[in-house]
C-alpha cells in the first residue's frame, strides 16, 4: 500500500516539523490525513476543524506553502509526490502544533470599522435594495466572507507591515460602505486609510488567489483605493466630503 | 494624510504615464541620432515644449518617488516615522531643484 | 516559510509584477539624481556635457544604460497594471499582463542598445 508522508509543525511558537507516514487512501483529503495521523499515530496533535464540507472555513492551514482548508484540498492533487507539509497559517500566533489565535485577524477586522452601523435612528422601514444596483453588486462580490483567514495568511503585506489590516478586514469594510442602509460612511472611509489602510495593498492578488470563496478583496481594495481620492481631492478642492 | 499621499502617487502616476511614453521615444530617438551635446542642445534648445513637459515629468517624478521609497522603506527596513518622512521630502526636493536645473540647463544652453 | 521571495514570484505572477515594479522603481529613484546632474552639466556649455557623453561611451556603461531604459519601461508597464486594476476594474490574466510588460521592457532595451553605436 502506498504511503503518505506528512511533516507536521509541532509546537508553539517556536517548535519543529515532526514526520508521520500514514497510507495513501482513495479521495483521501488533507483533513482526512490529519485526522488519521491524530487518531493513529499521535492523539497530542492540535488542529481544528468542523463541518468538514467546505463551509465553515476552521480548517484553514498552510499545505505545502499554500493556504487552504484541508477539507477541501485532495491529497492526490496537492501531494502527487506522496509528501505532505502542514504548518499553521501564515501570520497569526501559533497556540499549538495547526491551531492559530485569530483575535488580531478579527481585531483588525473591528479597526477597519467593518461592522454594520444602523444609526442613531434607525430607519422606520425595510430598506428596498433592487440587488441590480451598482453598489449593491459590488456588496454582493464581497459578502460570502466566511473569516477563516485564508486571505490574511497568503497576503505578502500582511507578512511586511504588521499594522496592515489585510484582505478580509478591508473586503468587509467594502461590502459596507457599499451598504445603502449603513450610516458610517466616514468613520468607516478613515478607517481604512489609517495607518496600515487600502494603501498599503500593492495588488499583489494573493488574496484573490487564495479565496476558496471565490472572493476577490483586490478589487474591493481598489474601490476602496477610489473612494479615499476621491475624498481626498474633495477635501484639497475644499468641496464637502 | 494616507488618503492625501495615495492621491498624489496615482495622480502623478497619470502625468509620469504620458511622460514616461514620450521619453521612452525620445531616448531612441536620441540614441539612434548619435549622443552628441550638440544634437542633443540643438533639439532642447529655445524648446518651450519641451520644457513644459519635462518640468512637468521632473515635477510628478519628484512626487511620485518619494511616496514609492516611502512603502520600500517601511515594508523591507522596517523604517517609518518623522525622520524618515523628512529624509524623503528633502529627497523629492532634491529632485526637484536638480531636475529643473537640468531642463533649464539644456533649455538655456 | 514557504520559501525565497524569488521562488514564491514564479508560482504568483502578481508578486512577480510587484517585485519587478519595486526594483525598478528604486533603481530608476537612486539613477535620477545622477542623470539630472549630468544633464546639468549644459550649464557650464556644450563641451562639458559632449565630454561627459565621451566617457559614458563604454560598451559597460551602455548595457547599464540599457538596464536603466529597460527598468523605466517596466515602471511604465507595471504602474499601467496598477493603474488598471485600480481604476479600471482590469481583470486579464496576471500572468500575461506580467509576460507583457517583461517583454515591453525587454524591447526598449533592445532598441537601445541597436539605436547606438555598437561599440565605443
Amino acid at each position: 500500500m502506498a504511503m503518505l508522508e506528512l511533516e507536521i509543525w509541532r509546537g508553539g511558537a517556536t517548535g519543529r516539523f515532526h514526520t508521520y507516514r500514514i497510507p495513501m487512501r482513495e479521495s483521501q483529503t488533507v483533513l482526512d490525513a490529519v485526522s488519521e495521523v491524530q487518531r493513529t499515530e499521535d492523539p497530542t496533535l492540535s488542529y481544528r476543524f468542523a463541518c468538514r464540507v467546505g463551509m465553515c472555513g476552521s480548517c484553514a492551514m498552510m499545505v505545502n506553502g499554500r493556504p487552504r482548508w484541508t477539507c477541501r484540498t485532495r491529497v492526490a492533487v496537492s501531494a502527487p509526490n506522496g509528501k505532505l507539509l502542514l504548518a499553521p497559517l501564515r501570520h497569526l500566533p501559533v497556540v499549538k502544533d495547526l491551531v492559530v489565535d485569530m483575535e488580531p485577524f478579527f481585531a483588525k477586522w473591528q479597526r477597519a470599522h467593518g461592522r454594520f452601523e444602523p444609526g442613531a435612528a434607525p430607519a422606520a422601514d425595510f430598506a428596498v435594495v433592487p440587488p441590480a444596483t451598482p453598489g449593491r453588486r459590488a456588496a454582493d462580490a464581497g459578502i460570502e466572507c466566511i473569516g477563516c483567514g485564508i486571505c490574511y495568511a497568503a497576503c505578502d503585506v500582511v507578512g511586511w507591515n504588521p499594522d496592515y489590516l489585510g484582505p478580509a478586514a478591508l473586503n468587509r469594510a467594502w461590502t459596507l460602505l457599499n451598504d445603502v442602509r449603513d450610516r458610517a460612511a466616514a468613520e468607516r472611509l478613515a478607517a481604512v486609510t489609517a495607518g496600515g489602510g487600502c494603501q498599503a495593498c500593492h495588488s499583489h492578488m494573493a488574496c484573490t488567489e487564495a479565496c476558496p470563496k471565490g472572493i476577490a478583496p483586490t478589487y474591493a481594495i481598489a474601490g476602496l483605493k477610489r473612494q479615499a481620492i476621491r475624498a481626498a481631492l474633495r477635501s484639497a478642492l475644499g468641496a464637502p466630503p | 494624510m494616507n488618503a492625501a499621499l495615495l492621491a498624489a502617487s496615482r495622480i502623478s502616476a497619470l502625468v509620469l504615464a504620458v511622460a514616461v511614453a514620450v521619453h521612452l521615444v525620445v531616448i531612441i530617438y536620441a540614441v539612434q541620432e548619435g549622443l552628441t551635446a550638440a544634437s542633443l542642445l540643438s533639439r532642447t534648445r529655445g524648446n518651450w515644449a519641451f520644457l513644459a513637459l519635462y518640468a512637468s515629468f521632473v515635477l510628478a517624478a519628484a512626487v511620485h518617488a518619494p511616496i514609492g521609497l516611502r512603502a520600500v522603506l517601511a515594508e523591507w527596513l522596517g523604517w517609518s516615522g518623522r525622520l524618515a518622512d523628512r529624509l524623503l521630502i528633502g529627497f523629492g526636493l532634491l529632485l526637484v531643484l536638480l531636475g529643473l536645473r537640468a531642463a533649464f540647463a539644456v533649455f538655456l544652453a | 516559510m514557504s520559501g525565497s521571495l524569488v521562488a514564491r514570484a514564479r508560482r504568483h505572477p502578481g508578486l512577480a509584477a510587484a517585485l519587478l515594479n519595486r526594483l525598478s522603481g528604486i533603481a530608476l529613484a537612486l539613477f535620477l539624481p545622477a542623470h539630472f546632474i549630468a544633464l546639468g552639466l549644459a550649464l557650464s556649455g556644450a563641451p562639458a556635457l559632449g565630454s561627459f557623453l565621451m566617457l559614458i561611451r563604454s560598451p559597460l556603461l551602455r548595457t547599464l544604460e540599457a538596464g536603466l531604459v529597460a527598468a523605466l519601461a517596466l515602471h511604465f508597464a507595471c504602474g499601467l497594471r496598477i493603474l488598471a486594476i485600480e481604476f479600471l476594474d482590469f481583470r486579464e490574466s496576471t500572468a500575461m499582463t506580467v509576460s507583457l510588460a517583461i517583454g515591453f521592457g525587454l524591447f526598449f532595451a533592445l532598441l537601445y542598445l541597436l539605436a547606438g553605436p555598437i561599440a565605443g
